[in-house]
């Protein structure tokens, strides 16, 4: 069986969480599997890059390092990951599902002419029998992800197609170093050979990208508000109870679409995927599409004027209240009880 | 000043945004005929943009291209009320239980038969699939380039196309040769509602398979409106290879499928007095949730 491989998207020289990431559980599958990991790193100013990503248990890297490639577009890096595809032959490919890798791993699906999973929750080795023929495999990806709006939660396999890829979001799964002393070889890709001024025919003119302002993924304490918060004035009571308990300030996707908070901190199946010890969720309904993101929280606290929320049968604590009331008598009775 | 060809994808789908307890049956399993049929929702954002070129490049056309079954004529039509201009309905049993990659190779047959075109606008992703695959793949297969998550198409010149992309920290503007396919984020303004006019212009029109579903003559149709002709391609139409088709040209399978039932736990329900709040903000200090 061939090699797993993982796809490290760059943002200024530097390999993204979601990509260390997936390769801390590409990792995982391979030895698992009994192969190797392998990354393929395509950017610019990549001098550094062993050091970023050797930790983590990474045999080979597969480097394409040019100005052209950086920022992100899709021919230039659609061509050299299926020519060395075509070559190498994995079993696996994860992605990020980030906007540069829901654009690019379908484009190199489409080339291979195999199966891509989108955004999977979760990735397991199991066998598989096909009902028709009744053929047995062994040993496929099970390519976990939720459908139909979120309501339902279907396990995918590609029996025949090589490679088996899928992409998964940032949160999903944990990032772990293997071995700060762990090393492989570095292969270095022709750009030059590979693509040439057709793959270059999408320029970016202008780039506005803000760095990342909150850490959400590793707050352990985290307050989250709902389109029930009313507005983004009232969003304040949430960042003073946060301020003070020492955590972060997330919001639902409905809380996001209505302007109250910024996309960055939506947390649910769209935005990131947490696991805090303490989950406050305020005026939340609690739809299966942001339960995904936080259902594996510790304790999970329900603050809402509806007793019957959705949110709260995952609960471990109810209040039935309006948060402009609760909030702040939660702040009072801490500052003057905590240790 | 000769107008640009602009081709929309677009998709029929049931409405998941919404699955009350209705469209959820008491064992868990979806009740999918509870559920209306709509026009994708970023669909209809890709539409719009379309629209906006049509306004700024007069004579321009838009084709709106969907594959579904019959009944997915409804979203050529409500394009056509919005100012759409014809439509294309790829429909065959053929090509049930597609998966991306099947169905971005049937799309990409019927998308060859409409070149040359300068630009083809889709959503970025169908609210049942989620999966954002179908654009990109049928891209790679017409070979031409492709800009994702756009929030708007500035321009549309002679060589090229300026679109403005709205990223998860930022945006970005990027020049693409042409023909180029775009998919659009639901970041981008909203389809305008339907047009009295064009509604009531196009309200008859109908599909073969819909024409002789009521019994209607199309030969005469065709010849005296052709406007409100819609294209239907089957298989023969399109030249397609049986075994990339449907099922068979599907490299992904569904080997289970759960529904999704939050377990529920045993709360501890509260009121909003002083009191309750000051017992679980007690017994979060207490067990060291919180300092």
């Amino acid at each position: 069986m061939n090699n797993v491989f993982v796809y490290c998207e760059i943002e200024e020289g530097h390999v993204v969480d979601v990509s260390l990431e997936l390769l801390t559980k590409g990792r995982k599958l391979a030895s698992q599997l009994g192969v190797k990991l392998e990354a393929v790193v395509i950017g610019s100013d990549l001098a550094t890059i062993g050091k970023q990503v050797f930790p983590y248990g990474v045999d080979v890297i597969h480097l394409a390092d040019d100005k052209r490639l950086y920022p992100f577009t899709t021919l230039p890096h659609a061509k050299i990951v299926v020519e060395l595809f075509k070559k190498e032959k994995p079993e696996i490919v994860l992605f990020g599902a980030t906007s540069v890798g829901r654009d690019l791993a379908p484009r190199v699906a489409s080339a291979l002419q195999c199966g891509l999973t989108a955004d999977c929750t979760s990735l397991e080795i199991g066998d598989h029998v096909e009902p028709k023929d009744k053929k047995e495999y062994k040993d496929l990806l099970y390519q976990i992800r939720p459908a139909f709006g979120g309501n339902i939660i279907a396990t995918i396999v590609n029996p025949e197609t090589r490679p088996q890829m899928a992409t998964v979001r940032e949160g999903v799964m944990k990032k772990e170093i293997l071995d700060a002393a762990y090393t492989g070889q570095i292969k270095p890709v022709d750009v030059n050979a590979i693509t040439s001024d057709a793959e270059y025919v999408v320029k970016v003119i202008e780039r506005h990208i803000e760095k990342s302002k909150v850490n959400i993924k590793g707050s352990q304490i985290v307050v989250c508000g709902g389109y029930g918060v009313g507005s983004k004035e009232n969003f304040k009571f949430l960042y003073e109870l946060a301020e003070v308990l020492g955590g972060e300030v997330g919001g639902s996707r409905a809380a996001v679409d209505a302007g109250f908070v910024e996309h960055e901190r939506q947390i649910g199946q769209t935005g990131v995927t947490v696991r805090p010890k303490l989950y406050i969720a305020c005026g939340i309904s609690g739809a299966v599409q942001h339960t995904a993101g936080m259902q594996e929280s510790s304790i999970v606290v329900s603050i809402n004027t509806d007793p019957k929320a959705p949110i709260n049968t995952i609960a471990d604590y109810t209040i039935t209240g309006d948060i402009s009331d609760v909030l702040p008598k939660m702040i009072k009775y801490y500052k003057k009880n905590s240790k | 000043m000769k107008g640009l060809r602009i081709i929309v994808l677009a998709k029929q789908v049931p409405d998941t945004r919404n699955v009350g307890k209705d469209a959820m049956k008491s064992d868990g399993t979806v009740n999918r005929a509870a559920l209306p049929a709509i026009f994708n929702p970023e669909d209809l954002n890709a539409l719009e943009q379309a629209l906006r070129i049509k306004d700024n490049n007069p004579g321009s056309t838009i084709t709106v291209v969907t594959m579904g079954p019959t009944r997915a004529a409804d979203v050529i039509r409500e394009a056509m009320f919005r100012g759409a201009d014809d439509g294309v309905l790829i429909t065959d049993r053929a090509f049930a239980g597609s998966d991306t990659l099947a169905t971005s190779y049937t799309i990409s047959l019927a998308l060859k038969k409409l070149m040359p075109f300068d630009v083809v606008v889709c959503g970025r992703q169908a609210i049942d699939g989620d999966t954002a695959q179908v654009g990109p793949q049928v891209a790679e297969k017409l070979g031409i380039p492709q800009v994702t998550y756009a929030e708007e198409i500035i321009s549309v010149g002679a060589k090229d196309v300026k679109i403005k992309r709205r990223l998860e920290r930022g945006i970005e503007i990027v020049q693409s040769s042409k023909p180029v396919l775009v998919t659009v984020h639901s970041s981008a303004p909203d389809c305008r509602s339907r047009n009295t006019k064009l509604t009531l212009k196009y309200k008859h029109a109908k599909t073969t398979s819909e024409l002789q579903a009521a019994d209607q003559d199309y030969e005469t149709l065709q010849k005296t409106r052709p406007f409100l002709f819609i294209d239907e391609w089957s298989v023969a139409n399109l030249d397609a290879e049986a075994m990339k088709l449907g099922l068979n040209g599907s490299p992904t399978k569904v080997k289970t499928i759960q529904n999704v039932v939050l377990t529920a736990k045993d709360s501890v329900s509260l009121t909003s007095s002083d009191h309750d709040v000051d017992f679980l903000m007690k017994e979060l200090i207490d067990n060291h949730t919180i300092g």
